[in-house]
């Protein structure tokens, strides 16, 4: 099953490599994983996605939670959360296209960011199945490039 | 003050009173204070042996082993003991010295991303970038060390760093928002425990090496005694609890009793304390202890439900949690259960055949002659089992060996360093005469150390347990398992010369004794073993006894792995 796991962790060189190792020393594939700052400097937030066995998840959030540079572990599975993710995506465009490419944009409350002869760049935020749908939509016309940032999420209430 | 300087300041402080370790480039300024300090420092003849002193130390007194090493290969060198200290919890700081902050992934010379190669082996490491950060570091080293449940600390000081200068002093406290250890059972937990404990007709205690590290087996011996529940160990759980008292069933798992594995599968309550549900204690574990509802109490959360379903965890300190549980638990009686396992225990005895001379029982009468009151560290191997079979362990900190990593090369130099932690102790090696030669440069150590340990090596000519699988699962077939000279012959079996006093082995130990400045004498009848020993522990010099022992003796009981607790292989027959 997916997993998005939150970590609070102390903004130090190393703590990544220390939570990526308890990952891949299982051969867990990270799906996505982003980092940032909290509104404490000296602390970060770590998203992670994650498929995996529900148990040995489990054991992975406590051994997480043992780490001494992290403070808190949260497994978002079955908890009620908000979570977005950002694209950049660089779509081949041309006089016939661009406007059915425009019309996705504007249904799925996307962004053009760039504009070429024959490209257009698009921006899009939202839950990991609206990333997906937009993508999914805009495979036929022949997707360049493209980055996600990876999920991030956050407890509601 | 420099760093070097503060180093030295942190173990003044800590009250470190003995170090372990091998200079080199990289650590010469920290040598350099060392030398002036007056610090009791043992120079060992690797640095694996240095780390393995460490833990032997720390695991012997209970207060947290140091040791350092050099950068590159110094401290690749140490990585072995640092695992090994990791798998059984043993608190110990690590130091190395690192190349020049400026030269940091450069491949410098005698470069090694020490703190990279042990992440997954230590409870935490830290890589010194900032002098003003290195008293702090260096404090939080020793308290994670030596808390919560303990583990290696490593710090990897560079050589700028040791020379630059700050006016941050040693802290007296630490504080740190990722680490802080729990020592308080739930007592609604404790409260259930008890109830439970209270209504279970076939408990068992399974103590692990938790006991011990928490100071925790007056505790042990009360909550036993009052709800009268027979105990069995680990490994590592070996004398938390006295194996002479009526209630203690010896170890259990894949070289335990019998009995205290066939009550462990019958048990209708497990009371876990301390330990870890490893493989080779449940064998198939979802066989193990079928009947049973488990109580698990440990310090560490991730010990819990990690192999097997807990009915009621307890996380915290054992001492504490025992303590505790004493209180809320009335008299038992558990008499029909306790009959039964007598009976068991009369039915099925530890035992040993007859035929040469039988490690077995030279370990029994090193038990008979130091009354249980050694330290007796172990190598790996058969040797490593028939010690904890066959010597009755009633204290704690009294059995040291490595458990979780089965470290061969570990035996030597931890009865070093325990030696040198407890000066007064008779301290035995118990070895193999394979595990013996991976650390057998520090009789050096120990003979200029003044450190009378007493090593046994069990001779049978072969790296035994390995051999004694191959025997049973692999047809006979001894591929290179065969140590002594002639090498195996023919399909099955192993080639001794007629007469052992001759040298069908190599090395002669007892002229390696007596080129590293130790006595030695080789034994091969029983006759002989009583008095060779009571002249080992009347020398005030390191000796080693080798005994050339029965070259196919097995160990016995057997799980083989995978097996459930019940599937015990009793005798070869
Ligand atoms: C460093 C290391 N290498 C290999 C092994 C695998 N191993 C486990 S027991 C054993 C044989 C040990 O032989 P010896 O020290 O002669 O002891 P015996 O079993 O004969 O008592 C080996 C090779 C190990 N545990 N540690």
């Amino acid at each position: 099953m997916k997993h998005t796991i939150s970590a609070l962790v102390e903004n130090k060189s190393g703590v990544l490599a220390r939570i990526a190792g308890l990952f891949s020393a299982r051969g867990f594939n990270i799906d996505s994983l982003a980092v940032g700052e909290t509104q404490d400097t000296a602390i970060s937030r770590m998203t992670i996605v994650v498929r995996g066995d529900d148990a040995v998840l489990e054991q992975v959030c406590k051994q997480l939670n043992k780490l001494v540079d992290v403070i808190k572990v949260q497994d978002f599975a079955g908890k009620d959360f908000v979570d977005r993710e950002l694209i950049l995506l660089k779509v081949s465009t041309d006089g016939k296209t661009r406007h059915e490419v425009l019309q996705i944009v504007e249904i799925f409350r996307a962004k053009i960011i760039d504009i070429k002869a024959k490209s257009m760049t698009i921006e899009a935020t939202g839950s990991d199945s609206k990333v997906d749908a937009i993508i999914d939509m805009l495979r036929p016309f022949g997707i360049k490039e493209l980055a996600r940032t990876g999920k991030i999420a956050i407890a509601r209430g | 003050m420099k760093g070097a300087e503060i180093l030295i300041e942190s173990f003044r402080k800590e009250k470190v009173d003995v170090v372990f370790g091998y200079p080199g480039g990289s650590v010469l300024d920290i040598f350099d204070i060392i030398y002036k300090s007056g610090l009791r420092f043992i120079l060992t003849r690797h640095e694996q042996g240095a780390a393995h002193a460490a833990d032997g130390y720390a695991r012997a007194t209970g207060k947290t082993g140091v040791c350092i090493a050099t950068s590159g290969p110094g401290a690749t060198n140490l990585v072995t003991g640092i695992a090994t200290a990791y798998m059984d919890s043993v608190p110990m700081v690590a130091i190395t010295g690192q190349v020049p902050t400026r030269m940091i992934g450069n491949d410098a010379f005698q470069e090694a991303d020490i703190t990279g190669i042990t992440r997954p082996i230590t409870k935490h490491n830290y890589l010194v970038k900032d002098i003003d950060e290195l008293p702090r570091i260096l404090k939080e080293a020793f308290y994670i060390a030596s808390t919560g449940r303990p583990g290696p600390v490593l710090v990897d000081i560079p050589k700028d760093i040791q020379n630059a200068s700050t006016d941050n002093k040693y802290p007296d406290s630490v504080e740190m928002r990722g680490y802080k250890p729990n020592y308080e059972g739930h007592i609604q937990q404790i409260k259930k425990a008890a109830e439970m404990i209270m209504a279970a007709q076939r408990p068992v205690i399974y103590a692990g090496g938790g006991v011990i590290i928490s100071n925790g087996s007056e505790e042990l011996a009360k909550l036993a005694g009052k709800a009268g529940i027979p105990v069995t160990t680990t490994l590592l759980g070996l004398g938390s609890f006295p194996s002479t008292d009526d209630l203690s069933l010896g170890m259990l798992g894949m070289h335990g009793t019998k009995y205290a594995n066939l009550a462990v599968q019958d048990t209708d309550l497990l009371i876990a304390v301390g330990a870890r549900f490893d493989d080779r204690v449940t064998g198939k574990v979802s066989e193990f202890a079928p009947h049973a509802k488990v109580i698990h109490i440990d310090i560490d959360p991730t010990s819990i439900r990690k192999n097997v379903n807990v009915d009621i965890p307890v996380v915290g300190d054992v001492k504490k949690v025992l303590a505790e549980l004493i209180k809320n638990i009335k008299k038992c009686d558990t008499q029909p259960w306790l009959n039964k396992i007598g009976r068991w225990k009369k039915e099925y005895p530890l035992s040993y055949g007859k035929g040469g001379l039988k490690p077995q029982f030279v370990i029994e009468k090193i038990y008979e002659l130091t009354k249980g009151d050694a330290i007796i560290t172990t190598e790996v191997g058969q040797n490593q089992m028939w010690a904890a079979q066959f010597y009755k362990y009633t204290r704690p900190r009294t059995f040291i060996s490595s458990g979780g990593l089965g470290t061969m090369g570990y035996g030597l130099p931890a009865a070093m360093g325990a030696q040198a932690g407890c000066p007064g102790k008779l301290v035995f090696d118990i070895a193999g005469d394979g595990s013996i030669q991976m650390n057998i440069q520090e009789l050096t150590t120990c003979v200029l150390n003044k450190l009378p340990v007493k090593i046994i090596i069990l001779n049978n000519g072969c790296l035994g347990m390995v051999r004694q699988w191959q025997e049973l699962f692999y047809g006979g077939r001894y591929s290179s398992t065969i140590l002594n000279a002639k090498g195996p012959d023919g399909e099955k079996g192993i080639t001794f010369c007629e007469e052992n006093r001759c040298h069908p082995y190599l090395p002669d130990f007892i002229k390696l004794a007596g080129a590293f400045g130790a006595e030695g004498v080789r034994i091969s009848k029983d006759s002989e073993v009583v008095p060779a020993l009571k002249k080992a522990i009347e020398s005030d010099k390191t000796y080693i006894i080798e005994c050339i022992v029965d070259p196919e003796e097995n160990v016995f009981p057997m799980v083989p792995a995978g097996a459930s607790l019940n599937e015990m292989i009793e005798s070869m027959a």
